[in-house]
Protein backbone atom coordinates (compact mmCIF):
# COMPACT_ATOMS: atom_id res chain seq x y z
CA UNK A 1 0.00 0.00 0.00
CA UNK A 2 1.16 3.90 -0.88
CA UNK A 3 -0.09 6.23 1.25
CA UNK A 4 0.60 9.73 2.03
CA UNK A 5 -0.42 12.11 4.92
CA UNK A 6 0.23 15.96 5.12
CA UNK A 7 -0.24 18.29 7.92
CA UNK A 8 0.55 21.74 8.50
CA UNK A 9 0.08 23.98 11.27
CA UNK A 10 0.21 27.81 10.79
CA UNK A 11 -0.09 30.95 13.33
CA UNK A 12 -3.93 31.73 13.80
CA UNK A 13 -2.42 35.15 14.33
CA UNK A 14 -4.58 35.41 18.02
CA UNK A 15 -1.52 33.15 19.83
CA UNK A 16 -3.15 29.68 18.78
CA UNK A 17 -2.35 27.30 15.83
CA UNK A 18 -4.17 26.62 12.91
CA UNK A 19 -4.05 23.77 10.73
CA UNK A 20 -4.23 24.77 7.27
CA UNK A 21 -3.77 21.55 5.51
CA UNK A 22 -4.78 17.88 6.89
CA UNK A 23 -4.29 15.71 4.68
CA UNK A 24 -3.87 11.49 4.79
CA UNK A 25 -4.80 8.48 2.79
CA UNK A 26 -5.60 5.18 4.70
CA UNK A 27 -3.88 4.07 6.67
CA UNK A 28 -2.29 7.33 7.62
CA UNK A 29 -5.64 9.22 8.95
CA UNK A 30 -5.05 12.21 10.80
CA UNK A 31 -7.77 13.26 13.21
CA UNK A 32 -7.81 16.88 15.28
CA UNK A 33 -8.18 16.43 18.71
CA UNK A 34 -7.37 17.91 22.37
CA UNK A 35 -9.48 21.26 20.92
CA UNK A 36 -10.29 21.62 24.94
CA UNK A 37 -7.28 20.97 26.58
CA UNK A 38 -4.78 23.46 24.73
CA UNK A 39 -5.42 26.96 23.50
CA UNK A 40 -2.04 27.88 21.90
CA UNK A 41 -0.84 24.19 20.22
CA UNK A 42 -3.24 22.36 17.35
CA UNK A 43 -2.93 18.23 18.23
CA UNK A 44 -3.35 15.87 15.79
CA UNK A 45 -3.78 11.79 16.56
CA UNK A 46 -2.72 9.43 13.39
CA UNK A 47 -5.08 6.78 13.83
CA UNK A 48 -4.45 3.43 11.95
CA UNK A 49 -7.13 3.09 9.34
CA UNK A 50 -5.45 -0.58 8.35
CA UNK A 51 -3.26 -2.47 9.91
CA UNK A 52 0.16 -2.19 9.58
CA UNK A 53 2.60 -1.20 8.16
CA UNK A 54 2.39 -4.43 6.49
CA UNK A 55 5.62 -5.38 4.12
CA UNK A 56 5.25 -3.40 0.96
CA UNK A 57 4.14 -0.83 2.37
CA UNK A 58 5.46 2.58 1.32
CA UNK A 59 4.07 5.30 3.89
CA UNK A 60 5.22 8.86 3.88
CA UNK A 61 4.01 11.37 6.47
CA UNK A 62 4.86 15.47 5.92
CA UNK A 63 4.74 17.73 8.88
CA UNK A 64 5.45 21.49 8.47
CA UNK A 65 4.63 23.80 11.40
CA UNK A 66 5.22 27.90 10.34
CA UNK A 67 6.67 30.06 12.29
CA UNK A 68 4.93 30.51 16.12
CA UNK A 69 2.74 27.57 15.43
CA UNK A 70 2.55 24.67 17.54
CA UNK A 71 1.90 21.29 16.23
CA UNK A 72 1.50 18.05 18.19
CA UNK A 73 1.24 14.71 16.80
CA UNK A 74 0.58 11.04 18.39
CA UNK A 75 -0.58 8.06 16.78
CA UNK A 76 -3.58 6.35 19.30
CA UNK A 77 -1.72 3.17 19.27
CA UNK A 78 1.60 1.19 18.84
CA UNK A 79 2.29 0.62 15.31
CA UNK A 80 2.89 -3.17 14.63
CA UNK A 81 5.27 -3.67 11.61
CA UNK A 82 4.41 -7.03 9.80
CA UNK A 83 5.54 -9.11 7.11
CA UNK A 84 3.67 -9.74 3.84
CA UNK A 85 3.41 -13.13 1.72
CA UNK A 86 5.85 -13.10 -0.29
CA UNK A 87 8.16 -11.17 1.81
CA UNK A 88 9.03 -7.52 1.01
CA UNK A 89 10.46 -4.68 3.20
CA UNK A 90 8.04 -1.79 4.44
CA UNK A 91 9.47 1.77 4.45
CA UNK A 92 7.65 4.78 6.54
CA UNK A 93 9.01 8.23 5.72
CA UNK A 94 8.61 11.15 7.88
CA UNK A 95 9.72 14.72 6.65
CA UNK A 96 9.56 16.91 9.10
CA UNK A 97 10.41 21.39 8.74
CA UNK A 98 9.98 23.69 11.38
CA UNK A 99 10.40 27.46 11.44
CA UNK A 100 11.92 29.29 14.13
CA UNK A 101 9.82 30.48 17.07
CA UNK A 102 8.24 26.92 16.34
CA UNK A 103 7.37 24.02 18.33
CA UNK A 104 6.68 20.49 17.02
CA UNK A 105 6.33 17.53 19.05
CA UNK A 106 5.78 14.51 17.54
CA UNK A 107 5.28 11.63 20.29
CA UNK A 108 4.09 8.46 18.86
CA UNK A 109 3.47 4.92 20.52
CA UNK A 110 6.12 2.51 19.85
CA UNK A 111 6.93 0.13 16.93
CA UNK A 112 6.95 -3.14 17.37
CA UNK A 113 9.05 -5.41 15.73
CA UNK A 114 6.26 -8.35 14.85
CA UNK A 115 8.16 -12.06 13.65
CA UNK A 116 9.31 -11.95 10.27
CA UNK A 117 8.65 -8.24 9.46
CA UNK A 118 10.91 -5.62 7.46
CA UNK A 119 10.24 -2.55 8.55
CA UNK A 120 12.79 0.86 7.62
CA UNK A 121 11.51 4.08 9.46
CA UNK A 122 13.37 7.30 8.52
CA UNK A 123 13.16 10.68 9.70
CA UNK A 124 14.50 13.66 8.56
CA UNK A 125 13.71 16.91 10.21
CA UNK A 126 14.67 20.19 9.44
CA UNK A 127 14.31 22.93 12.25
CA UNK A 128 15.47 26.56 11.46
CA UNK A 129 17.46 28.02 14.44
CA UNK A 130 15.09 29.25 17.04
CA UNK A 131 12.57 26.05 16.55
CA UNK A 132 11.78 23.76 19.20
CA UNK A 133 11.66 19.89 18.81
CA UNK A 134 10.30 16.69 20.92
CA UNK A 135 10.89 13.76 19.03
CA UNK A 136 10.08 10.72 20.19
CA UNK A 137 11.31 7.39 18.72
CA UNK A 138 10.47 3.97 21.09
CA UNK A 139 10.81 0.29 19.30
CA UNK A 140 9.91 -2.79 21.06
CA UNK A 141 11.15 -6.43 20.10
CA UNK A 142 8.15 -8.63 19.34
CA UNK A 143 5.09 -8.87 20.78
CA UNK A 144 5.00 -11.39 23.88
CA UNK A 145 7.77 -13.55 24.02
CA UNK A 146 8.10 -13.07 19.96
CA UNK A 147 11.42 -13.06 18.43
CA UNK A 148 11.21 -9.66 16.05
CA UNK A 149 11.61 -9.08 12.45
CA UNK A 150 13.95 -6.75 11.36
CA UNK A 151 13.00 -3.72 11.84
CA UNK A 152 15.56 0.00 11.46
CA UNK A 153 14.83 3.38 12.77
CA UNK A 154 16.97 5.83 10.84
CA UNK A 155 17.05 9.79 12.01
CA UNK A 156 18.55 12.38 10.98
CA UNK A 157 17.85 15.82 12.05
CA UNK A 158 19.49 19.38 11.47
CA UNK A 159 19.01 22.52 12.99
CA UNK A 160 19.90 25.82 11.56
CA UNK A 161 21.22 23.80 8.55
CA UNK A 162 23.52 21.71 10.36
CA UNK A 163 22.96 17.88 11.27
CA UNK A 164 22.87 17.59 14.99
CA UNK A 165 22.23 14.10 15.04
CA UNK A 166 22.27 11.29 12.95
CA UNK A 167 21.03 7.77 14.69
CA UNK A 168 20.27 4.51 14.01
CA UNK A 169 18.41 1.64 15.94
CA UNK A 170 18.47 -1.52 14.19
CA UNK A 171 16.78 -4.79 15.88
CA UNK A 172 16.03 -8.14 14.60
CA UNK A 173 18.13 -10.92 12.85
CA UNK A 174 20.49 -8.55 10.31
CA UNK A 175 21.23 -6.46 13.32
CA UNK A 176 23.68 -8.62 15.05
CA UNK A 177 23.94 -8.73 18.61
CA UNK A 178 21.07 -5.84 18.75
CA UNK A 179 19.76 -7.43 22.18
CA UNK A 180 23.50 -6.27 23.74
CA UNK A 181 23.19 -3.01 22.89
CA UNK A 182 19.40 -2.12 23.10
CA UNK A 183 17.65 -4.65 24.90
CA UNK A 184 14.02 -5.71 24.35
CA UNK A 185 12.40 -2.16 24.33
CA UNK A 186 14.21 1.13 23.38
CA UNK A 187 13.51 4.21 22.96
CA UNK A 188 14.98 8.12 22.37
CA UNK A 189 13.16 11.07 23.17
CA UNK A 190 15.29 14.32 21.61
CA UNK A 191 14.47 17.75 22.92
CA UNK A 192 15.79 20.98 20.90
CA UNK A 193 14.89 23.79 22.59
CA UNK A 194 17.21 26.67 24.61
CA UNK A 195 17.30 25.04 27.60
CA UNK A 196 16.91 21.13 26.39
CA UNK A 197 20.71 20.95 26.85
CA UNK A 198 21.25 23.26 29.98
CA UNK A 199 18.21 22.70 32.42
CA UNK A 200 18.99 21.34 35.82
CA UNK A 201 19.80 19.25 37.48
CA UNK A 202 20.49 16.89 34.60
CA UNK A 203 18.97 13.23 34.39
CA UNK A 204 22.08 10.39 33.65
CA UNK A 205 20.31 9.12 30.87
CA UNK A 206 19.32 13.27 29.53
CA UNK A 207 22.86 13.93 27.44
CA UNK A 208 23.70 16.94 25.80
CA UNK A 209 24.53 16.84 21.95
CA UNK A 210 27.71 18.57 21.01
CA UNK A 211 26.20 20.77 18.47
CA UNK A 212 23.06 22.83 18.74
CA UNK A 213 20.53 23.39 21.48
CA UNK A 214 19.85 19.52 22.01
CA UNK A 215 19.95 17.03 24.18
CA UNK A 216 18.99 13.21 23.87
CA UNK A 217 17.38 11.33 26.50
CA UNK A 218 17.42 7.58 25.64
CA UNK A 219 16.64 4.79 28.19
CA UNK A 220 16.05 0.72 27.12
CA UNK A 221 14.19 -2.05 29.07
CA UNK A 222 12.54 -5.15 29.47
CA UNK A 223 8.79 -3.50 27.52
CA UNK A 224 7.92 -0.51 26.57
CA UNK A 225 6.06 1.34 29.60
CA UNK A 226 9.51 1.03 31.21
CA UNK A 227 11.17 2.60 28.28
CA UNK A 228 8.45 5.48 28.24
CA UNK A 229 8.76 5.85 31.73
CA UNK A 230 12.76 6.50 31.66
CA UNK A 231 12.12 9.24 28.71
CA UNK A 232 9.91 11.05 31.12
CA UNK A 233 11.57 11.00 33.89
CA UNK A 234 14.92 12.12 31.67
CA UNK A 235 13.29 14.90 30.30
CA UNK A 236 12.08 16.57 33.73
CA UNK A 237 13.23 19.85 34.16
CA UNK A 238 12.76 21.00 30.64
CA UNK A 239 10.09 22.16 28.79
CA UNK A 240 9.67 19.11 27.51
CA UNK A 241 7.03 18.09 30.18
CA UNK A 242 3.46 18.02 28.11
CA UNK A 243 0.77 18.63 30.79
CA UNK A 244 -1.91 18.23 27.51
CA UNK A 245 -1.27 14.65 27.18
CA UNK A 246 -3.74 12.22 28.39
CA UNK A 247 -3.12 9.90 31.50
CA UNK A 248 -0.62 7.44 30.33
CA UNK A 249 0.63 9.07 27.16
CA UNK A 250 2.79 11.18 28.90
CA UNK A 251 3.43 10.67 32.55
CA UNK A 252 3.95 14.35 34.49
CA UNK A 253 7.33 14.74 35.54
CA UNK B 1 50.16 -1.67 1.43
CA UNK B 2 52.60 -2.99 3.62
CA UNK B 3 51.08 -6.16 5.66
CA UNK B 4 53.92 -5.12 8.33
CA UNK B 5 52.98 -1.15 9.17
CA UNK B 6 49.27 -2.61 9.26
CA UNK B 7 50.70 -5.07 11.91
CA UNK B 8 52.33 -2.09 13.57
CA UNK B 9 49.12 0.53 13.52
CA UNK B 10 46.82 -2.03 15.08
CA UNK B 11 49.02 -3.35 17.64
CA UNK B 12 47.88 -3.13 20.61
CA UNK B 13 51.15 -2.13 22.35
CA UNK B 14 51.20 0.62 19.87
CA UNK B 15 51.62 3.24 22.61
CA UNK B 16 48.40 5.04 22.01
CA UNK B 17 46.74 5.01 25.74
CA UNK B 18 44.38 2.05 23.96
CA UNK B 19 44.88 -0.32 27.18
CA UNK B 20 43.12 2.78 29.35
CA UNK B 21 39.79 2.00 27.53
CA UNK B 22 37.85 -0.73 28.00
CA UNK B 23 34.85 -0.25 24.96
CA UNK B 24 32.05 -0.33 27.66
CA UNK B 25 33.32 -2.94 28.94
CA UNK B 26 33.75 -1.95 32.65
CA UNK B 27 30.35 -0.49 33.20
CA UNK B 28 28.60 -3.31 31.10
CA UNK B 29 30.13 -6.01 33.83
CA UNK B 30 29.62 -3.74 36.40
CA UNK B 31 25.61 -3.44 35.77
CA UNK B 32 25.44 -7.08 35.29
CA UNK B 33 25.13 -7.33 32.11
CA UNK B 34 28.68 -9.25 30.61
CA UNK B 35 29.66 -11.95 32.88
CA UNK B 36 30.22 -15.16 30.94
CA UNK B 37 31.82 -15.66 27.88
CA UNK B 38 28.91 -16.03 25.69
CA UNK B 39 27.39 -12.46 27.39
CA UNK B 40 31.01 -11.40 25.87
CA UNK B 41 29.60 -12.51 22.61
CA UNK B 42 26.42 -11.00 22.35
CA UNK B 43 28.52 -7.67 23.42
CA UNK B 44 31.52 -7.89 21.06
CA UNK B 45 28.72 -8.78 18.01
CA UNK B 46 26.28 -6.09 19.02
CA UNK B 47 29.54 -3.59 19.55
CA UNK B 48 31.14 -4.35 16.00
CA UNK B 49 27.55 -3.80 14.25
CA UNK B 50 27.01 -0.46 15.87
CA UNK B 51 30.25 1.29 17.23
CA UNK B 52 32.64 -0.78 15.67
CA UNK B 53 30.90 0.02 12.32
CA UNK B 54 30.82 3.82 12.82
CA UNK B 55 34.69 3.38 13.71
CA UNK B 56 35.59 2.05 10.85
CA UNK B 57 33.40 4.05 8.55
CA UNK B 58 35.28 7.29 9.75
CA UNK B 59 38.11 5.81 9.59
CA UNK B 60 38.28 4.75 6.26
CA UNK B 61 36.71 7.62 5.03
CA UNK B 62 39.50 10.00 6.66
CA UNK B 63 42.06 7.92 5.43
CA UNK B 64 40.71 8.00 1.73
CA UNK B 65 39.82 12.10 2.20
CA UNK B 66 43.91 12.14 3.13
CA UNK B 67 45.01 9.65 0.53
CA UNK B 68 43.26 10.68 -2.34
CA UNK B 69 45.40 12.23 -4.54
CA UNK B 70 48.64 10.42 -3.32
CA UNK B 71 50.09 8.63 -6.24
CA UNK B 72 52.12 6.90 -3.98
CA UNK B 73 53.28 5.87 0.04
CA UNK B 74 55.71 9.11 0.81
CA UNK B 75 54.82 11.32 -2.23
CA UNK B 76 55.32 15.11 -1.31
CA UNK B 77 53.68 18.26 -3.19
CA UNK B 78 56.52 19.24 -5.97
CA UNK B 79 56.12 21.89 -8.01
CA UNK B 80 55.74 25.07 -6.33
CA UNK B 81 53.69 26.52 -9.40
CA UNK B 82 50.66 23.95 -8.20
CA UNK B 83 50.63 25.96 -4.79
CA UNK B 84 47.41 27.24 -5.04
CA UNK B 85 45.29 24.35 -6.55
CA UNK B 86 46.85 21.84 -3.24
CA UNK B 87 46.23 25.46 -1.38
CA UNK B 88 42.27 24.67 -2.65
CA UNK B 89 42.24 20.52 -2.26
CA UNK B 90 44.09 21.69 1.52
CA UNK B 91 40.60 23.81 2.22
CA UNK B 92 38.63 20.80 1.34
CA UNK B 93 40.59 18.36 2.63
CA UNK B 94 40.33 20.27 6.25
CA UNK B 95 36.64 20.81 5.63
CA UNK B 96 36.10 17.34 4.75
CA UNK B 97 38.13 16.22 8.08
CA UNK B 98 36.02 18.66 9.93
CA UNK B 99 32.75 17.05 8.32
CA UNK B 100 33.57 13.42 9.27
CA UNK B 101 34.74 14.45 12.73
CA UNK B 102 31.23 16.35 13.69
CA UNK B 103 29.97 13.28 12.02
CA UNK B 104 30.82 11.59 15.23
CA UNK B 105 30.26 14.03 17.27
CA UNK B 106 26.24 13.85 15.87
CA UNK B 107 26.59 9.77 16.69
CA UNK B 108 28.26 10.12 19.86
CA UNK B 109 24.68 11.24 22.12
CA UNK B 110 26.63 10.60 25.27
CA UNK B 111 29.08 13.41 26.20
CA UNK B 112 31.21 10.62 27.98
CA UNK B 113 31.66 8.49 25.35
CA UNK B 114 32.59 11.75 22.98
CA UNK B 115 35.49 12.63 26.04
CA UNK B 116 36.47 9.33 25.94
CA UNK B 117 36.78 9.28 22.18
CA UNK B 118 38.54 12.67 21.71
CA UNK B 119 41.22 11.54 24.66
CA UNK B 120 42.02 8.32 22.58
CA UNK B 121 42.28 10.54 19.53
CA UNK B 122 44.98 12.97 21.04
CA UNK B 123 46.98 9.59 22.75
CA UNK B 124 46.77 8.15 19.16
CA UNK B 125 48.02 11.13 17.43
CA UNK B 126 50.93 11.78 19.76
CA UNK B 127 52.03 8.35 19.01
CA UNK B 128 51.90 8.88 14.84
CA UNK B 129 53.40 12.34 15.35
CA UNK B 130 56.14 10.85 16.70
CA UNK B 131 56.40 7.49 15.08
CA UNK B 132 55.57 9.15 11.19
CA UNK B 133 56.46 12.53 11.64
CA UNK B 134 55.70 13.50 8.21
CA UNK B 135 52.21 13.03 9.55
CA UNK B 136 49.05 15.21 7.71
CA UNK B 137 46.94 16.43 10.59
CA UNK B 138 44.20 18.60 9.35
CA UNK B 139 42.35 18.22 11.90
CA UNK B 140 43.78 19.81 15.35
CA UNK B 141 45.09 18.39 18.49
CA UNK B 142 41.79 16.21 19.71
CA UNK B 143 40.30 14.89 16.63
CA UNK B 144 37.86 11.95 17.70
CA UNK B 145 39.49 8.43 18.09
CA UNK B 146 38.03 7.31 14.30
CA UNK B 147 39.28 10.76 12.60
CA UNK B 148 42.93 10.00 14.28
CA UNK B 149 42.85 6.16 13.29
CA UNK B 150 42.47 7.20 9.77
CA UNK B 151 45.36 10.06 10.06
CA UNK B 152 47.41 7.22 11.63
CA UNK B 153 46.62 4.73 8.85
CA UNK B 154 47.47 7.92 5.87
CA UNK B 155 51.07 8.59 7.50
CA UNK B 156 51.98 4.94 7.48
CA UNK B 157 50.95 4.90 4.12
CA UNK B 158 48.18 2.24 4.67
CA UNK B 159 44.67 2.90 2.71
CA UNK B 160 41.37 3.41 3.99
CA UNK B 161 40.67 -0.40 3.99
CA UNK B 162 43.19 -0.76 6.45
CA UNK B 163 42.07 2.25 8.80
CA UNK B 164 38.93 0.40 8.69
CA UNK B 165 40.25 -2.83 9.80
CA UNK B 166 42.57 -0.85 12.62
CA UNK B 167 39.36 1.04 13.74
CA UNK B 168 37.40 -2.11 13.94
CA UNK B 169 39.76 -4.77 15.27
CA UNK B 170 40.90 -2.69 17.77
CA UNK B 171 37.63 -1.74 19.24
CA UNK B 172 36.96 -5.25 19.28
CA UNK B 173 40.05 -6.71 20.77
CA UNK B 174 40.12 -3.65 23.52
CA UNK B 175 37.22 -4.48 24.70
CA UNK B 176 37.96 -8.59 24.71
CA UNK B 177 41.08 -7.91 26.47
CA UNK B 178 38.84 -5.44 29.28
CA UNK B 179 37.19 -8.40 29.51
CA UNK B 180 39.23 -11.09 30.48
CA UNK B 181 41.43 -8.43 33.00
CA UNK B 182 37.70 -7.73 34.79
CA UNK B 183 36.62 -10.98 34.81
CA UNK B 184 39.02 -13.41 35.04
CA UNK B 185 37.93 -15.28 31.80
CA UNK B 186 39.85 -17.47 30.36
CA UNK B 187 42.23 -15.84 27.73
CA UNK B 188 42.49 -18.89 25.41
CA UNK B 189 38.25 -18.90 25.16
CA UNK B 190 38.43 -15.35 24.75
CA UNK B 191 41.07 -14.89 21.89
CA UNK B 192 39.13 -17.91 19.94
CA UNK B 193 36.10 -16.04 20.37
CA UNK B 194 38.41 -13.01 18.77
CA UNK B 195 38.93 -15.05 16.20
CA UNK B 196 35.93 -16.21 15.19
CA UNK B 197 34.98 -12.70 15.06
CA UNK B 198 37.50 -11.66 13.06
CA UNK B 199 36.37 -12.54 9.52
CA UNK B 200 33.31 -9.83 10.75
CA UNK B 201 36.13 -7.19 10.83
CA UNK B 202 36.96 -7.94 7.76
CA UNK B 203 33.62 -7.50 6.43
CA UNK B 204 32.99 -4.22 8.14
CA UNK B 205 36.32 -2.65 6.70
CA UNK B 206 35.45 -3.76 3.21
CA UNK B 207 32.19 -2.42 3.31
CA UNK B 208 33.88 1.25 4.69
CA UNK B 209 36.27 1.23 2.57
CA UNK B 210 33.75 1.11 -0.47
CA UNK B 211 31.79 3.97 1.16
CA UNK B 212 34.74 6.02 2.21
CA UNK B 213 33.55 9.01 -0.69
CA UNK B 214 29.74 8.84 1.00
CA UNK B 215 28.31 11.87 2.33
CA UNK B 216 28.85 12.22 5.94
CA UNK B 217 25.05 11.96 6.38
CA UNK B 218 24.99 9.15 4.86
CA UNK B 219 27.62 6.82 6.69
CA UNK B 220 26.76 4.32 9.06
CA UNK B 221 25.26 5.68 12.03
CA UNK B 222 24.70 1.99 14.03
CA UNK B 223 23.20 3.23 18.06
CA UNK B 224 24.13 1.72 21.18
CA UNK B 225 21.82 2.93 23.14
CA UNK B 226 23.16 0.46 26.27
CA UNK B 227 27.04 1.78 25.56
CA UNK B 228 25.26 5.26 26.07
CA UNK B 229 23.77 5.11 29.06
CA UNK B 230 26.31 3.00 30.54
CA UNK B 231 29.20 5.78 29.58
CA UNK B 232 27.32 8.40 30.99
CA UNK B 233 27.12 6.04 34.64
CA UNK B 234 30.27 4.89 34.13
CA UNK B 235 31.56 8.41 34.06
CA UNK B 236 30.33 9.16 37.57
CA UNK B 237 32.22 6.13 39.39
CA UNK B 238 34.65 7.73 42.09
CA UNK B 239 36.96 4.34 41.53
CA UNK B 240 37.51 2.52 38.04
CA UNK B 241 39.57 0.69 36.38
CA UNK B 242 39.53 1.97 33.11
CA UNK B 243 39.18 5.79 31.34
CA UNK B 244 36.16 4.83 29.67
Amino acid sequence: MRAEARLVAEADGHGGTRLSTVYGEPPLLPRRTGHQQNQTAAEVHLVGGAAGPLGGDDLRIHLTVGAGAHLVVRTIAASLAQPSHPPAPSTLTITARVAAGAILDWLPEPTVAVRGCDHLSRSIVDLNEGATLRWREELVAGRHAEAPGDLRLETTVRYAGRTILRHDLAIGPRAKGWHAMLGRAAGTLLLVGKDAATAGPRAVNRMPLACGPAALVSATGPDARTVRAALDEGAANTLAHDPDAKPGNWRKG
Amino acid sequence: MSLSTLLVLADGRLPSGAHAHSGGVEAAVSAGRIHDLPTLESFLVGRTATTGTVAAAFAAATCRALTSGRSGVGTVPHARDEATPSDGDGARLAERVAALDDGIDVRTASPALRVASRAQGRALLRAVTRIWPAATNPAGPNPHHPIATGIAAAAAGLGPGDAALVAVYGGLTGSASAAVRLLGLDPYAVHALVARLAPECDRVAADAAARADDPVDDLPAGSAILLDLDAEQHAIWEVRLFAS
